[in-house]
């Protein structure tokens, strides 16, 4: 197949009555859609991207909450030819200037030309707009039909070409907003012939996801495979899952699930959160894999996911891992699909003071260590030294990968594009080792946190304390720490203040907690105030964050 | 005036979720609508009222539309016991 558009026509003429999704929504009837009904869906916001100017190979901005006009309009800027790219909703916990702000950022580097959003929501995007900058049209939901026969001899999505670029992903905050991951047709292609190998993939499984669209594993894993594949998705919001974590149970049951994938602090938050008198009459037992993937997963938040669920039918097959990127459209290796996921009990003190993986003895601290798997067929792995050198099994270095599903670029910028290469091979920044061809990820060379799955940008946090009276500027530092209770990372600000008054210091301690809060949309809970000359800088100046965790880990916890 | 209801939920609140003891909760600040109270932490609200007041609140009913303050919430509590 060509492009996404040849597709979709293809699925348009041959399984036109197809029911492809279900849309779950709180208080509504489950919602069967079709090939039919998503195609003259998307059809209608194609004929409406293209009379408001749009051209091929432009950007198109949607941000629309989970449902069905998101679902539209993507595919509607596909098949115009202009590339969609999903930008998070503004959600409660986010000042509206904030979000303006990281709205702005993105316009500034990915330059669309049009942003899609809902009559509501209309005059907040048009105030991020500035005089000159490339924003031709911003349209509104409630002016797009609700469907239109598709023209396919007109559409300019089927005059497309394979390595033209089909989608942008974005990680949130000031700074992942301003790095798009450009992926072209052939890519995503590349990446789901490759992928479904791995899987095992058959028409009848049956994906299941809350995950959001904004981000690699909710678009491809829970959202373009199992379209793209003509396997049926369930599909419910992140927003109404994390308030009823028990509807992914009831969905999987009802609609005999299959496939689903988490980040790992959903295991420990459905074992936690969901209450026997939901699963009444719940049968997990069709769910043949569980892919924990997207931060780090730990043995025990499988343990006490499969503990809490095994009454109900889950099988301990279902434990699946993965290890994914955007880069890389998603996957680079699973595990858990032909064999169970291999776990290696490694000695604590060689992981942490020699990058080494030695086995455990017998009566010394050690580390379950869970893989993430082979990589998939089109991938390839290496774990590189200090001094770019391939290093040997178990001897712990930066994962480097290569495929033909890479990144085409990050979108308009050609330098960061440039970095992230050594010889062909991308450079990860995460750390781990190989054993037996498979994969184990053991931590993180670049200073990203990773919450609920979502990164984050430690300097956009530290920008936004800065900014509190009291706070100077140069001296904050965030980083993440685990946080077993909840399987995820929670992330720490530790700040220098001249104040010694501790009413003072309280104050300020608030005003971070409540300007990080809501200048990022990730909850702050901890933060540290410390005297003058606390951080730990480097030779040139800066914060060092690892050194600083460090110092937090061993003087304050 | 004291206000168990409210006693108990300021309690759980600014303990269980914000992880600050010391925090002061009013009964008229803005709970969800400032982003005080996380999202992951609604179910858990939920949960704690169930247990605690013998009531229900639908997950469809956690957002600032039912009750965004102490004060509506505990009203809220009350008008179903």
């Amino acid at each position: 197949m060509q492009t996404f558009s040849h597709l979709l026509q293809k699925a348009y003429q041959e399984k036109t009555d197809q029911v492809i999704l279900y849309l779950l929504e709180s208080g509504k009837e489950d919602q069967p859609v079709t090939y039919r009904e998503l195609i003259e869906g998307a059809a209608a916001y194609a004929e409406a991207i293209e009379q408001a100017g749009i051209q091929p190979g432009d950007v198109v901005i949607l941000i629309l909450q989970h449902g069905s006009d998101l679902i539209h309009a993507f595919f509607g800027a596909v098949l115009c030819g202009a590339i969609p790219s999903i930008m998070p909703f503004l959600t409660e916990k986010l000042l509206p200037e904030r979000y303006r702000a990281d709205l702005a950022s993105l316009i500034s580097i990915t330059k669309p030309a049009a942003i899609v959003t809902y009559p509501e929501f209309e005059s907040e995007v048009r105030s991020a707009l500035v005089e000159g900058d490339s924003v031709h049209a911003v349209l509104v939901s409630n002016q797009v039909a609700d469907s239109t026969i598709p023209d396919f001899d007109r559409l300019a999505g089927l005059k497309r070409k394979p390595e033209d670029i089909v989608l942008l992903q974005h990680s949130s905050g000031t700074t992942g907003l301003q790095k798009g991951v450009a992926l072209s047709h052939q890519a995503v292609f590349n990446q789901l012939e490759s992928y479904s190998q791995s899987l095992r993939l058959q028409p009848d499984d049956v994906v299941v996801s809350w995950l959001p669209l904004y981000h690699d594993m909710g678009l491809i894993a829970g959202f373009l495979m199992p379209i793209m594949s003509g396997i049926s998705l369930v599909i419910m919001s992140p927003f109404e899952w994390v308030r009823a974590p028990h509807k992914l149970m009831q969905a999987v049951s009802k609609y005999r699930g299959t496939l689903s994938w988490l980040p790992n602090f959903a295991y420990n938050f459905c074992a936690q959160k969901i209450r026997d008198r939901h699963m009444d009459g719940i049968d997990l037992s069709s769910w043949r894999a569980i892919s924990n993937c997207s931060e780090p997963m730990r043995w025990e938040s499988e343990h006490v996911f499969f503990e809490k669920f095994a009454p109900y039918g889950l099988l301990p097959e279902a434990f699946a891992t993965c290890y994914a990127m955007a880069e890389n459209v998603f996957a680079v290796t699973q595990g858990g699909i032909d064999a169970p996921v291999t776990v290696d009990e490694i000695d604590r003190e060689a992981l942490q003071r020699e990058w080494l993986a030695r086995p455990a003895q017998a009566g010394q601290p050690s580390v379950k260590m869970l893989s993430a798997g082979k990589p998939i067929p089109n991938v390839e792995v290496c774990i590189l030294g200090k001094d770019i050198q391939t290093l040997a099994e178990r001897h712990i270095g930066e994962i480097a990968l290569r495929s033909n599903c890479m990144l085409t670029g990050y979108f308009h910028r050609p330098d960061v594009t440039k970095k992230a290469f050594h010889n062909g091979w991308y450079l990860t920044g995460d750390y781990g080792y190989m054993l037996n061809g498979e994969v184990f990820i053991t931590g993180r060379k670049k200073d990203m946190i990773i919450v609920g799955g979502k990164n984050i940008y430690p300097q956009d946090l530290e920008l936004i304390a800065m900014s509190v009276p009291g706070v100077h500027a140069g001296r904050t530092v965030a980083f993440g720490i685990f946080d077993a209770d909840a399987g995820t990372e929670e992330v720490v600000i530790v700040a220098e203040v001249d104040s010694e008054d501790p009413a003072e210091r309280e104050r300020i301690a608030n005003d971070i907690r409540q300007a990080v809060t809501r200048g990022s949309a990730v909850a702050l809970r901890h933060v540290h105030l410390v005297d003058q000359k606390w951080l730990v800088k480097t030779s040139s100046g800066k914060i060092a964050r690892s050194a600083n965790k460090d110092k937090f880990l061993k003087e304050v916890l | 005036m004291t206000d168990t209801i409210m006693d108990a939920l300021a309690k759980q609140i600014a303990v269980e979720m914000l992880k600050q003891p010391k925090r002061v909760i009013q009964p008229d600040e803005a709970l969800i609508s400032s982003g005080l109270i996380d999202s992951f932490h609604l179910v858990d609200l939920a949960l704690f009222i169930e247990d605690t007041f013998g009531i229900t609140i639908d997950d469809a009913e956690l957002n600032a539309d039912t009750f965004d303050t102490l004060k509506q919430l505990a009203e809220l509590i009350r008008s179903r016991q």
